[in-house]
């Protein structure tokens, strides 16, 4: 059942609506939330909405809970390929949990808050950008992780990133979330603006994974076993000039101290620049694809010490 | 006057960004002014370009001293500016949330790291800010509770309100926060304006600015006249709300001293100039902010008055 859950007037003849489906059987009230789309260019997660309920369909009979899918939480951001609100240029995975009488993003952000609190797992899927390929992670607060790393298990990703805290993730959906003991995790994975669909099959394979361990489902779906990292084994490549970022490299590829990751040119002179050289044996799980760098744009991530 | 380049970065085919201070006196870093950090912020760098203005008269006639250095910088974000974005162009990230900044990390964070080595030490940080969402604002000071700020010390500005709040999260990378946590007294300035230059306001904004160099002994030219400052926690400002979308025909001014019941603004049709909604004051008090655009969306601020206690 799409149910609007949500709604706000737009000057002329439009609401700002926020949209879920659910999909509901059984008498058990488990349930999970698949969330997507909080910033409008990052669309990986829309893949993932949609095969889900083509998979659920297919086992609707046993499902036993609730399945809220929130494929949009951003329509206006990506009706116009804006990560942000346009209107007001703001981010809002930084507005969370909202308020009810703030100004209209926040009370938005209020009332995703309010329908998805206390479900039994939430996924917050996320894209990465319009720069950089993610491999499919979960990026867990080390504030929560007890709870949330044996649940990381369940949905197929790659990598689990657990990481410090920071005051500025407070703001987000998955910190204020499992701040009000709804467990989240938030998958980043992928590029912005495009789909992969592998990605995606995983995620879903990993998701009705998930609903297995809930309880909500018999079948079973086997699922990989992620990699652990923490912030002190990451390593970070950025420009060290601006240019023409030139690579073949791909995510989750083991590279070599020393290593050739990419040049960085010039196209108006001819000249190469400078090379990006790894400094470290790991799992490159990010890199970028988006050609033109900087000084300083993030090149790349490598995970040190792990293959 | 001595024109510096606080931070220069490359780039591959625009004119290379340059973050361009202006210092007076001589001695130690005792204020530093800073204009616009993003790329709307037009009045920002409008204010500095007055106080400069007005300092360079004022070192002519020998009314610095010896012991204090002033240092403006009147835009920190010329790319955005000169693209009218708010933003960072190339990724849309905002200098005011990379701060202290990284040498090693991405581009905004070596912009906030090579500013903030600059202007860390200074004894008084004074930057000129807008807020996200567009509207007028009365000139007023605005501090956050860190537990290093100091009220006392902004009623020297002689502006009417200082704005008293609780930090949230996502503001422990703006400059302001961090300037504190160094230890330096900082004040976030607001006017009028934003993307227009509004030259009353502005003129206000860099006549306090200069009474509070003459208070701390920074400049020795008499600034008279401001107001004995009122100090106004947050929790004191009402926010009247939108509950249509529509035209929005606003009634009052910043500063307008308004009454219980009085219609603050109307919201028509938009297709059929039909009213749609009285925006009524549910309190006597003074307008603070003001929406400032011609179309307005549902649950939006439209007017925010400070209370009278
Ligand atoms: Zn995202």
């Amino acid at each position: 059942m799409i149910e609007t859950f949500a709604s706000v007037s737009l000057p002329i003849d439009e609401k700002y609506k926020l949209t879920k489906q659910r999909i509901q059987n059984g008498t058990s009230k488990k349930r999970i939330c698949v969330v997507t789309g909080i910033h409008g260019d990052e669309l990986e997660g829309q893949y993932v909405a949609y095969q889900l309920q083509q998979k659920i369909r297919e086992v609707y009979d046993q499902l036993d809970g609730i399945v809220d899918i929130y494929p949009c939480m951003n329509p206006l951001g990506m009706d116009s390929i804006q990560r942000k609100v346009p209107m007001f240029d703001l981010d809002m995975n930084r507005i969370f949990p909202g308020d009810e009488d703030g100004s209209m993003v926040e009370y938005l952000a209020y009332c995703i808050i309010q329908d998805i609190k206390g479900a039994d797992l939430v996924i917050d899927i996320h894209a990465s950008n319009a720069y950089l390929v993610e491999l499919p992670q979960l990026r867990i607060n080390e504030l929560f992780k007890e709870k949330l790393v044996p649940m990381s298990k369940w949905v197929n990703a790659n990598f689990v990133w657990i990481h410090s805290t920071s005051t500025i993730l407070e703001s987000t959906l998955g910190y204020c979330l499992n701040k009000l003991n709804t467990p989240t995790l938030v998958l980043e994975m992928g590029i912005g603006s495009r789909l992969t669909l592998e990605y995606g099959e995983n995620s879903v394979q990993g998701l009705l994974n998930a609903m297995h361990q809930l309880g909500m489902l018999k079948n079973e779906y086997p699922v990989m076993e992620p990699i652990i990292g923490y912030d002190q084994e990451i390593r970070f490549l950025n420009a060290q000039c601006a240019g023409l970022f030139i690579s073949e490299m791909e995510v989750n590829t083991p590279v070599k101290k020393g290593q050739v990751i990419g040049m960085i040119v010039d196209p108006l002179s001819g000249n190469k620049l400078c090379e990006v050289i790894s400094d470290w044996d790991g799992l490159l799980f990010t890199i970028r694809k988006y050609p033109i760098c900087n000084e300083g744009s993030l090149i790349g991530r490598i995970l040190e010490g792990k293959q | 006057m001595r024109e510096k380049i606080v931070y220069e970065l490359k780039s591959l085919y625009r004119d290379s960004f340059r973050i361009r201070g202006y210092e007076f006196g001589k001695g130690e870093d005792s204020i530093c002014v800073i204009g616009s950090l993003r790329g709307n912020e037009v009045q920002q760098m409008y204010i500095c370009s007055l106080l400069i203005e007005r300092l360079k008269q004022l070192e002519s006639q020998g009314y610095l001293t010896n012991t204090c250095k002033i240092l403006v910088i009147p835009c920190a974000n010329t790319y955005s500016l000169n693209l009218e974005s708010r933003f960072w162009p190339s990724d849309g990230t905002d200098i005011n949330r990379m701060f202290p900044g990284y040498n090693l990390g991405e581009t905004t964070q070596r912009i906030a790291d090579g500013l903030f080595e600059r202007i860390k030490d200074c004894k008084y940080g004074v930057q000129l800010t807008s807020f996200y969402i567009p509207g007028h604002f009365s000139t007023h000071v605005r501090m956050m509770k860190t537990g290093f700020e100091d009220i006392e010390e902004a009623k020297h500005f002689g502006l009417s309100s200082i704005v008293v709040r609780s930090p949230r999260p996502y503001d422990t990378t703006t400059l302001n926060y961090n300037w504190q946590i160094w230890c330096c007294k900082a004040y976030s300035l607001y006017t009028k304006a934003c993307e227009e230059i509004d030259e009353k306001t502005a003129k206000e904004a860099a006549e306090a600015i200069l009474r509070f160099m003459y208070e701390k002994g920074i400049i020795s030219y008499p600034v008279l006249g401001g107001y004995k400052s009122e100090i106004v926690d947050e929790d004191r400002m009402v926010s009247i709300k939108s509950s249509s979308g529509g035209f929005l025909k606003t009634l009052v001014d910043v500063d307008e001293q308004v009454f219980i019941g009085q219609t603050l603004a109307i919201i028509y049709d938009p297709y059929t100039h039909v009213e749609l909604e009285k925006i009524i004051s549910s309190q006597e008090g003074k307008v603070f902010f003001i929406h400032a655009k011609s179309m307005v969306y549902a649950h939006t601020s439209i007017v925010k008055i400070k209370r009278n206690i």
